[in-house]
């Protein structure tokens, strides 16, 4: 038997994916959404969120996201803890697998985020959970009062960086330019700790430890010279890639995998698209909350702008038979 | 929904529930404040409720630290198979289900 088709169907569960959610249930869409094993999004990765609108005092990014999941719950989203493994944009009604589990719906709305990308060195592989991490809030606490190496040059190493120099005796971070592209606020707050060091312009070759970090191997991309960081663990921050592998050969991507959109529009009608999977410029929490808003929107007016087509045609058709 | 078969591993517990039990044990190493310990915690309950052959825990490295040090657990969420008393499969990170399953060499 096939399965029934839904109105809508949300893949991922970011502030996009559950924004998109809460707008949809309220529209009666009676969306469902695949959650996957990576709920919440990036914001499940941090600790406290200083520039979401309404906590002027901030709140914990975990706390945002269950608050934000309770809200989509609310009003009669439907959510699947699954990841979405193949999808069909070429069918009516849209097919949606989880292995050989099917689903149908006559709009998508994709907002799969982007996942931390890693320098690619193999020593990285290797030694990941054994000192190499992209999360300093789940890690750090293991490195107490050891020193810590952070990669990147933007928000995100700012913050790790910060929260790291807490918890550990020194934190460098490591960066490849001589500037960082973080926030002025970062950039200033990062600057002004003592714990905090900074090696510009340096690239590092290799995490240095048998079964545990004990150091971070840099070369400087202007002498070339290389030396040794002592640290007891690495974190990664260099930026995110779009989670997009789901959808090449069916939706248009940019080089760079984010899939094009104008407004929440992809290239395939009926399939809209939020958050940071489609976002390279401002990628925060309340944009990618606005873009879920948004396309929610546009799929309610899509399907209800194809409901009045059929009954129109429907009449027509009725009409020209003299029914 | 929490499992209630997912028992609660601690300091004091941890020989005779782990080390000392005759079934294979599989352990949660996780802390409030780690983001993906919340993600993984439905499949960790998933397999609580599906696994008749497998006892399932949660430590919290935050209330026992010593377990976690003696185990040099650097990264969580830390998954780990005890058979026999020994530490015989882990897994570091958040990841999909089918993922965490291979790792722990529960997919057969």
């Amino acid at each position: 038997m096939p399965p029934k088709t839904r109105k809508v169907i949300i893949i991922g569960s970011g502030p996009a994916g559950l924004t998109a959610a809460v707008y949809a249930a309220r529209a009666n869409l009676e969306p469902l959404m695949f959650e996957g094993y990576g709920w919440g999004g990036q914001l499940m990765l941090t600790t406290e969120v200083e520039n979401y609108p309404g906590f002027p005092m901030g709140v914990m990014g975990p706390e945002l996201m269950q608050a934000f999941r309770d809200q989509a719950e609310r009003f009669g989203t439907e959510i699947v803890p699954a990841d979405v493994t193949r999808v069909d944009l070429s069918s009516r009604p849209f097919g949606v697998w989880v292995d050989d589990e099917e689903y149908r719906a006559e709009a998508i709305v994709i907002s799969t985020g982007a996942s931390a990308r890693w320098l690619g060195l193999e020593s990285e592989t290797s030694l990941r959970g054994h000192g190499v991490s992209s999360c300093a809030t789940c890690d750090g606490f293991f490195f107490r009062d050891k020193p810590m190496v952070v990669v990147g040059g933007g928000d995100s190493a700012m913050e790790e960086a910060l929260y790291l120099a807490r918890i550990g005796s020194k934190v460098t971070i490591v960066h490849r330019r001589d500037a960082f592209r973080a926030s002025k606020i970062m950039v200033d707050r990062a600057l002004a700790n003592d714990r905090v060091h900074v090696r510009w312009n340096a690239v590092v070759e290799e995490v240095v430890g048998d079964g545990r970090v004990e150091g971070v191997r840099v070369r400087d991309v202007v002498t070339g010279e290389t030396e040794t960081i002592p640290a007891a663990a690495m974190f990664v921050a260099i930026g995110h890639t779009p989670n997009t592998e789901l959808f090449r050969g069916q939706l248009e991507l940019d080089p760079d995998g984010y899939i094009v959109a104008d407004g929440s529009r992809t290239n395939v009608e009926g399939v809209f698209v939020a958050g940071d999977v489609q976002d390279r410029q401002y990628k925060q929490a309340v944009t990618a909350a606005g873009s879920g808003c948004i396309a929610a929107i546009d799929a309610e007016r899509w399907l209800e702008l194809g409901q009045a087509l059929e009954t129109d045609q429907a009449r027509t058709a009725s009409a020209a038979t003299g029914n | 929904m929490a499992s209630t078969k997912v028992v609660e591993i601690t300091t004091d517990n941890f020989q005779g529930t782990v080390l000392d039990s005759e079934h294979p044990v599989l352990v949660d190493f996780w802390a409030e404040w780690c983001g993906p310990c919340h993600m993984i915690a439905p499949i960790i309950d998933a397999i609580a409720d599906e696994r008749e052959d497998l006892i399932v825990g949660k430590l919290d490295v935050d209330a026992h630290p010593a377990i976690a040090q003696r185990y040099g657990i650097t990264g969580i969420p830390f998954v780990g198979l005890f058979r026999d008393g020994n530490l015989v499969k882990k897994s570091v990170g958040a990841m999909p289900r089918p993922a965490l399953e291979r790792a722990l060499g529960l997919d057969d």
